[in-house]
C-alpha cells in the first residue's frame, strides 16, 4: 500500500481551497507531544502548513465532526473531511440517520495502513517519551531517560487496526491512491472466547474491566452512532449519571445501555476503545451485538450502504425467541 | 419452629391487550400464581424500554418476565416482533456478562391463556426462587 504524505494532503487542500471547492478544511493538528494529535478545522492553508499533521497517530475519525460543521450559521461552501477507510462507515451511517447535509460535504478518502496506539508504545518504552518518528515502518521513540528506542509499527497497532475489518472506502467524492479490500478479520476471536468461559469467569472478567471505568462519557461523545442532543446518561433521574460510589451496578448500567444503543448502529470504528482513559475494551461489547446480530439475523454492516434499515428496526415473522437466543451454542 | 423461607421480588411486564387480560382470567378462574409476582401493564410489549429491565434489577428485582401478545397478534400489528429482537439482544448480553439467564424470560401469552399464565408465574418463581437473591445487578443505593 503506498503511503499518503503530509504533503500530498495539504497540496490537495491548497487546490481545493483555491478552486474554491471547499472554504474549511477538517484535519489533525499536533497537541503537545508527537503522540496526542487533535482534530482541528484550518480555513486556510499557511495555518494548515504550520499545524497540520499525518502520521499514526491520525486515528481520529472525523464523521461525526461534520455535524457541528455542516450547521454552523454563516459560514459558505464545502467543508474538506479526509476519511480513511474505517472512518466512511461512520460517514454513511450518519447520512442514513440524515444527521447531516451531505451537499456541504467534500469527502476525499485516503488510503491507511494502520494507526499506531501510544498505549501500547508506552508499556514498551516506559514513561518520558520526548518525541516519536513515525515517517517509515520502523517507529524510532525517543525517551527521557532510555535514549532512542526502534519499534515495529505491526507490534504497536490499535486494536482496531490490528483487526482491521475493511480497508475499502465505502463513501467519497475523491480518492487519493488506490482503493483497498474488505478484510476478513479475527475480529470476533476475543469474544468467542468470552463466550466459552464461565459465567462466573465472565462476570468476574467484566467487574474487573468495568470497576474502572470513571464515566468520563468520552466514549459516547466520541462516538459516531451517539448523536442524541439530549442523552440518557445526563438525565439526574437516570440513576447512572454519574459514578456511583459503592457498587458495580451503575457501570453495567451504563455499559449494557450504551452499547445497547448503537447496537445495529455501531460500525465497529473502534473510537470508544481508542479514547477510553481506563483502557477498557469497550469493542467487545460492541462486537458481541454484532456478532449476535449476524448469527440470528443474517450478517449486517452498518455503514455499508446509505440507507440500509438497521436490524433492531426490523423484523422477520420467523425470528428466533429470545430463549432460543440465550440458548444457542454457536452464539 | 418458623422459617424464614427466601421469597423473590418478580416484575412482570404484562402487556394491556392480552398477556394483562390473560392474568386477569387467571384471577377469574381462580388459579392461584405466586404474590412475589408483581404485574406492571404496559401498552405493548415493544414498550419495555432494556432499561426498564435493567431498572427493575436495580431496584431489588430477583427476576424479570416480560409478557406480550403472540407474534402476529400485538394489536398495534408488529410491536411483539420488535420486542423479540430488543430482549434477543438484551438477553444474550447479559448472559454474556455473566448474569444468570434464568432471571429474565419472555412469554407469549394471550387473552384466552389464564392458565398459561399462572403456569408461567409458577414455573418462573420456582427458577428464581432456587437461584435465590439477585446479587449480580443490585444496587446497594436502593437497599432499604
Ligand atoms: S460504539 Fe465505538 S466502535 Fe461503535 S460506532 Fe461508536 S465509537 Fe465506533
Ligand atoms: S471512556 Fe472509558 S472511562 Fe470514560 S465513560 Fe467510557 S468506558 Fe468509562
Ligand atoms: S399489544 Fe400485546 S404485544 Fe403489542
Amino acid at each position: 500500500m503506498q503511503k499518503i504524505t503530509r504533503d500530498a494532503l495539504i497540496e490537495k487542500a491548497q487546490t481545493l481551497l483555491d478552486s474554491g471547492v471547499v472554504t474549511r478544511v477538517l484535519g489533525w493538528k499536533k497537541g503537545d507531544f508527537d503522540y496526542d494529535v487533535t482534530p482541528a478545522l484550518f480555513t486556510d492553508i499557511e495555518s494548515m502548513k504550520k499545524d497540520f499533521v499525518f502520521g499514526d497517530f491520525c486515528g481520529a475519525n472525523f464523521s461525526k465532526y461534520l455535524l457541528k460543521e455542516t450547521k454552523k450559521i454563516g459560514v459558505e461552501g464545502k467543508v474538506l473531511v479526509f476519511l480513511k477507510s474505517c472512518d466512511t462507515y461512520s460517514f454513511n451511517q450518519l447520512l442514513t440517520e440524515h444527521r447531516f447535509d451531505r451537499e456541504k460535504v467534500y469527502a476525499v478518502g485516503i488510503p491507511c495502513d494502520g494507526m499506531v496506539d501510544v498505549n501500547k508504545i508506552k508499556a514498551i518504552v516506559g514513561d518520558g517519551i520526548v518525541s516519536i518518528d513515525d515517517s517509515a515502518e520502523v517507529i524510532k521513540v525517543e525517551t527521557l531517560y532510555d535514549g532512542v528506542k526502534e519499534l515495529n509499527k505491526a507490534d504497536i497497532l490499535l486494536e482496531r487496526c490490528a483487526n482491521c475489518k475493511s480497508r475499502k472506502h465505502v463513501a467519497y467524492d475523491e480518492l487519493m491512491g488506490e482503493d483497498g479490500e474488505v478484510i476478513d478479520s479475527n475480529r470476533f476471536d476475543e469474544v468467542e472466547k468470552l463466550e466459552k468461559m464461565s459465567a462466573d469467569e465472565r462476570f468476574a472478567f467484566w467487574q474487573n474491566e468495568l470497576s474502572r471505568c470513571i464515566r468520563c462519557n468520552a466514549c459516547r461523545d466520541v462516538c459516531p452512532a451517539c448523536t442524541c442532543e439530549k442523552c440518557v446518561f445526563n438525565n439526574p433521574n437516570s440513576g447512572v449519571e454519574n459514578k456511583a460510589a459503592a457498587n458495580s451496578f451503575e457501570e453495567q448500567m451504563f455499559h449494557i445501555i450504551r452499547a445497547f444503543h448503537v447496537a445495529g448502529r455501531c460500525t465497529d470504528c473502534g473510537e470508544c476503545s481508542r479514547v477510553c482513559p481506563q483502557h477498557i475494551p469497550l469493542h467487545l461489547l460492541n462486537r458481541k451485538f454484532i456478532k449476535d446480530i449476524n448469527s440470528f439475523y443474517g450478517d449486517y454492516q452498518a455503514g455499508e450502504t446509505v440507507g440500509s434499515r438497521a436490524p433492531l428496526t426490523n423484523f422477520t415473522k420467523e425470528d428466533l425467541e429470545p430463549s432460543e437466543a440465550v440458548n444457542r451454542e454457536d452464539k | 419452629m418458623q422459617v424464614n423461607e427466601y421469597k423473590p421480588k418478580i416484575v412482570a411486564f404484562c402487556c394491556n391487550w392480552c398477556s394483562y387480560a390473560g392474568a386477569d382470567l387467571a384471577g377469574s378462574n381462580r388459579l392461584s400464581y405466586p404474590a412475589e409476582v408483581k404485574v406492571i401493564r404496559v401498552p405493548c410489549s415493544c414498550r419495555v424500554n432494556p432499561m426498564f429491565i435493567l431498572r427493575a434489577f436495580q431496584r431489588g428485582a430477583d427476576g424479570v418476565i416480560l409478557c406480550g401478545c403472540h407474534p402476529g397478534d400485538c394489536h398495534y400489528t408488529s410491536g411483539n416482533y420488535y420486542t423479540r429482537r430488543r430482549m434477543a439482544l438484551l438477553f444474550s448480553m447479559l448472559d454474556y456478562l455473566g448474569i444468570e439467564k434464568e432471571r429474565t424470560r419472555v412469554e407469549w401469552v394471550s387473552a384466552a391463556e389464564g392458565a398459561k399464565f399462572a403456569a408461567t408465574m409458577n414455573d418462573f418463581v420456582q427458577t428464581v426462587t432456587a437461584l435465590g437473591e439477585n446479587k449480580r445487578l443490585e444496587d446497594l443505593r436502593c437497599k432499604k
